[in-house]
């Protein structure tokens, strides 16, 4: 992503060639604030972005992103911001089906990049899921095909100069041997981006913590960057703030 | 050593055997670095093959995981020219259409007109859209291979990455097949897999090994004894995502398994290993908990308490003893010629050894004595 004025700590963790996002959060500290804030960013650079809704409606987002000053209603008139309003989406019954509803699905977004790319002003594209979770469930627990799908995304990051942000719910695999799901993200992530409570507990003016990896691929020049990176957060109503633990009066 | 494994894969294979078959292993921890080594294995290769100083004439890398231009860019940075390229490496695609959705809806855009061909395969870039079609694949890569120029014997070597993208689309036994088949195909020199050890269960990655003769296993540098991704593991994961072991078990055909190892780093956008391993991570790995006062001894404090002289010992050298006994002061005690050593010293019990003039000689015992040994512990005390 490029480095947008954001200047807090979450925008310097980020740093600049991340290509595939990998959000993980649990009940305790859910990670929705996070996309919210990737999108608002993808939106206020002038770029464009595509929503994959399945966990709230578009009221719902709409709602949350204009206290924190960005119009959602006015960039998807725009057609700056194409929204998926997956919460009626149906994998089918049939493994074919599964298969198909997602190669649908993929078509539509890699025309919305396409043209993007193509278009008068060519602007970075971020397609943000939320949630892959739930794209298990609408896949009745085909991870294959899940997979598939996001790998078919992935590989658009390479080809089309685009950005992946993608939520997942850690503590849903925590107890499962495999993990499936979780760890491929993990593997082809460049970033992640994992929200946890606080060992310490509750607490109001902290509200958990972040930790980010940076993987550092073969695409960043920079050497010696630092690759992990843990601070605290709190959210409020027109943002997020990030700080060190102890540096809050 | 990673050259050694690239010398085995250079060399290729002896009459009458085998392909040489290298398995690399990676993790989660350490993800970036087994990536780094699977591309470092295969840009050290082309330039082998690229100067002529290999058996085979070219190099087949079949891509599921990464892009192939992360492949093609990264052997351009470690020296090969475009001209080289194009000679000595084709890249089986399997990743940018795995499945052919993308032809699929190609397909139904223009229906019939191939005006618009999609992504036209570029000099050495071979689209492949059936992963799931594993004998198709075969076929695909030994076509491939067959293709490269040069004289002499039409040798070529292949790179999997991965096999556990494979996996996703095939079955052990039909991915086995394949490696076998590869192994044993007259043309083909080497082979060499990626394989990510987490993602399976255990006797897969085991499965893959044992069709291989050579093994390198990309490890975390640190291994952290408690899991989990608190602050103070942060520095540990830092580490291990730009620095790992690179352990190689090299099956000799004697039968014979010869162990290496090698650190490897990342520089920059590079990967280098370094021969010399690293002493500190004992450190790390030792048994005291992590508390936040210091339970260890310094040096300092370590000869301090050896200075340490226990009050009812001798101090052994003649003079008399000095023991505070509770009813005067010392110095006075000196003056009074009843509390002085030699009637103390009749009071000893057991004298270690006696000469003419009565006098004692007293040898501490070593410090670490057997328990339950029969000597009476209170034996040296002097009271």
């Amino acid at each position: 992503m490029e480095e947008y004025g954001g200047g807090d700590l979450l925008s310097e963790a980020m740093g600049s060639a991340a290509r595939v996002v990998v959000v993980e959060d649990c009940v305790e500290a859910p990670g929705a604030f996070v996309l919210h804030l990737l999108l608002k960013r993808a939106l206020a650079s002038c770029g464009a972005a595509a929503f994959l809704a399945l966990a709230q409606p578009f009221s719902h987002y709409d709602r949350v992103l204009r206290k924190m000053g960005c119009n959602l209603s006015l960039h998807r008139r725009n057609e700056r911001l194409h929204f998926f309003e997956l919460l009626g989406f149906r994998g089918g019954a049939r493994e074919g089906t599964i298969a198909d509803s997602f190669v649908r699905l993929y078509n539509e977004i890699q025309r919305l990049v396409e043209a993007n790319r193509a278009g008068e002003n060519a602007s970075q594209f971020t397609v943000v899921i939320d949630d892959a979770s739930l794209l298990e469930v609408v896949a009745l627990g085909s991870v294959n095909d899940v997979l598939n799908f996001l790998h078919y995304c992935f590989a658009l990051t390479s080809e089309m100069n685009c950005t992946l942000v993608v939520l997942i719910h850690e503590d849903i695999y925590a107890d499962e041997e495999k993990m499936g799901l979780l760890l491929h993200l993990r593997y082809i992530a460049d970033l992640v981006i994992k929200a946890a409570p606080l060992s310490t507990g509750l607490a109001a003016d902290v509200h958990g913590q972040l930790s980010v990896v940076n993987k550092g691929t073969f695409r960043e020049q920079k050497a010696k960057a630092q690759k992990v990176w843990n601070f605290h957060f709190k959210v409020k109503e027109n943002g997020t703030d990030f700080f060190y633990p102890g540096t809050r009066h | 050593m990673a050259e050694a494994v690239v010398r085995c894969l250079r060399d290729g294979r002896l009459d009458g055997e085998h392909a040489p078959a290298l398995a690399v292993e990676g993790s989660l921890q350490c993800c970036p670095l087994a990536a780094g080594a699977m591309l470092h294995i295969a840009a050290a290769l082309a330039s082998q093959v690229a100067a002529g100083k290999a058996q085979a004439r070219g190099l087949v890398v079949v891509a599921f995981d990464r892009s192939p231009q992360v492949y093609l860019e990264f052997m351009r940075r470690r020296g090969l020219d475009a001209n080289a390229l194009d000679r000595c490496v084709r890249i089986l695609d399997c990743y940018s259409d795995p499945l052919g959705w993308k032809q699929k809806s190609q397909n139904q855009q223009h229906q019939g007109n191939s005006a618009k061909h999609f992504s036209t395969n570029k000099e050495n870039i071979t689209v492949y859209r059936s992963v799931k079609d594993v004998t198709k694949l075969m076929s695909s890569t030994t076509e491939l291979g067959g293709g490269f120029e040069g004289e002499g014997k039409k040798y070529f070597s292949v790179a999997v990455d991965s096999i556990s993208s494979m996996l996703r689309h095939a079955s052990v036994p039909s991915i086995s097949g394949l490696l076998s088949n590869l192994r044993s195909h007259e043309q083909v020199s080497s082979i060499f897999w990626m394989i990510h050890s987490d993602l399976h269960e255990p006797k897969v990655p085991r499965a893959f090994e044992c069709l291989s003769t050579m093994v390198a296993c990309v490890e975390p540098a640190l291994v952290d004894p408690i899991c989990g991704e608190s602050p103070g593991n942060m520095s540990i994961l830092e580490l291990n995502y730009s620095k790992a072991k690179f352990i190689v078990r090299l099956k000799r055909r004697n039968g014979r398994v010869k162990h290496l190892y090698e650190d490897l780093y990342i520089e920059g956008n590079d990967i280098k290993f370094d021969s010399a391993p690293s002493v500190s991570i004992e450190v790390n790995q030792s048994l005291v908990p992590k508390v936040q006062f210091n339970l260890e001894l310094s040096e300092k404090e370590r000869s301090d308490r050896a200075n340490v002289v226990l009050p009812f010992e001798h101090q052994g050298n003649g003079e008399p003893i000095r023991i505070y006994d509770g009813r005067r002061s010392l110095p006075e005690a000196q003056r009074d010629l009843s509390l002085t050593a030699p009637a103390l010293v009749d009071e000893i019990k057991a004298p270690k050894s006696g000469t003419a003039k009565g006098e004692i000689h007293y040898f501490r015992d070593s410090d670490d004595e057997q328990p339950d040994s029969d000597e009476d512990p209170d034996d040296d005390l002097d009271i």
